[in-house]
């Protein structure tokens, strides 16, 4: 089956996935699994931690994995549609993994492709593995989603992450907070999908007003290109910062998470509190994508 | 006496679009390529109307519209009629109706979605009809503003 975007996935689909990559723990031997199969890891934006975590999952299940990091060289550089990409490489592998700077272009190669299709990424679309393994980490720290007080920080219009993992989190009883500048708030039709399915939005400007209630404070990056001077970019980069003074401020059990990579989002000092989950769930990366693999490759179109 | 009004004859075979929201026939117009069409076309723009206070009505000689023509039309009007003319007479009579997927007539609002780039026709989902949902198949974006191909 192909894994496209989060708002086709069903609640039972998601715990499934992240009941099965609870089995695929590190340490133990997965090599029979995927014996003998071939993954195409197909990175035309190169990402180069979903790639590796993708390949060391392919690897563990005992398959093979080829593909490229950036489309130099490849005859995409030379003019040739995606279309004909898919065509000609779904004939040689067993599952493709993509990222495209083009949103939607996962979807068009899971229609053309007669094996499944994983989005790595497409454009600030989706990245619905991201969105598993959040999702793990969460379940892994507090056992149920129901609850929980969720602040999504950061670039929240942009961003690839805060809207698909908002979008899964809906399944559940959970109140979320966005904490942004107002020209990279979260999109309003995004708000009234949230708000149909029952979830509780709040928006705030600041991370002091919200942190104190927050379970999880899931931060993303800023990127200086959303903005229109450099002037404007400096005044917003320090106001979402998550250091000492906001964790003395946070729930002793709150846990910080980050797609990662970081800029200064979240300040080194940080790093030793034992809140800080980031490099767990960047971690956790390897397990959720070999379930997801396992049961893309297993479960066939 | 002279004859001061001109009578809008009847169509011996053909379509007759009706109930088309006041001043929006011109883009229908425009959409079937009627502004190019060898045969017979009346427009009749703000009519009255007791059900829409203004309508407009498309009277067009030896046509019948095909299914995209007839999305056409109920994307720019989902209120309207197609009434199909034979002899002098309405034939058969049908609301205009979405279908559940729109393909190939609009384009998507997202700059960045795919289908601007691939040799691939846009397709969009009828979220809601009324007011008018479309979702992009591949992008996922909703579509505030509707632009036709």
């Amino acid at each position: 089956m192909d894994f496209i975007s989060t708002r086709s996935m069903s609640k039972d689909l998601i715990e499934e996935i992240l009941k099965s990559a609870k089995r695929f723990e590190p340490k133990k031997d997965f090599s029979q699994t995927l014996r003998g199969k071939v993954l195409a890891t197909l990175f035309f934006e190169p990402s180069t931690r979903t790639q590796f975590s993708f390949q060391s999952a392919m690897e563990r299940l005992g398959g093979n994995v080829l593909g490229f990091s950036t489309i130099e060289g490849t005859s995409v550089k030379k003019g040739e549609t995606l279309v004909d990409t898919i065509r000609i490489i779904s004939g040689y592998v067993d599952a493709i993994v993509m990222r495209h700077s083009k949103e939607g272009a996962a979807k068009l190669a899971a229609d053309i492709s007669p094996v499944p299709v994983i989005n790595a990424g497409d454009g600030s679309h989706d990245h619905p593995t991201q969105t598993l393994l959040d999702l793990f980490t969460i379940k892994n720290n507090f056992k149920e989603f129901d609850g929980l007080d969720i602040g999504i920080c950061g670039d929240l219009r942009y961003g690839r992450t805060g809207r698909p993992l908002s979008i899964a989190l809906s399944n559940w009883r959970v109140k979320l907070h966005y904490i942004s500048p107002p020209q990279l708030s979260m999109d309003g039709g995004t708000i009234k999908f949230l708000r149909d399915k029952g979830v509780q939005v709040k928006e705030v400007l600041k991370m002091e007003d919200a942190i104190k209630e927050l379970d999880v404070l899931y931060m993303t990056r800023i990127q200086q290109e959303r903005f229109p001077t450099e002037e404007e970019y400096l005044k917003f980069k320090g106001v979402y910062v998550v250091d000492k003074r906001i964790m003395s401020m946070a729930k002793e059990d709150m846990i910080v998470m980050h797609p990662l990579p970081r800029v200064d989002e979240i300040a080194i000092e940080v790093d030793d509190d034992p809140r800080a989950k980031y490099f767990e769930q960047a971690r956790n990366g390897v397990p959720v994508r070999m379930a997801v693999l396992n049961r893309a490759i297993t479960d066939s179109k | 006496m002279i004859e001061k009004t001109l009578k809008v004859q009847k169509i011996e075979e053909g379509t007759v679009i009706d109930h088309i929201v006041g001043g929006k026939g011109w883009e229908v117009v425009r959409l079937l390529g009627l502004d190019t069409y060898p045969g017979t076309v009346t427009l009749l723009s703000n009519v009255s109307s007791k059900s829409l206070g203004k309508k407009d009505i498309i009277k067009v000689e030896k046509k019948q519209l095909d299914k995209q023509e007839v999305s056409k039309v109920a994307l720019v009007s989902p209120k309207a009629s197609v009434n199909l003319i034979k002899d002098f007479e309405v034939k058969k009579k049908y609301k205009v109706e979405l279908p559940e997927e729109i393909v190939g007539i609009l384009k998507c609002s997202n700059p960045v979605c795919v289908t601007h780039f691939e040799p691939v026709q846009s397709r969009f989902t009828v979220e809601a009809k009324d007011p008018l949902t479309l979702r992009c198949v591949y992008c996922e974006r909703i579509q505030t503003k509707l632009e036709f191909n």
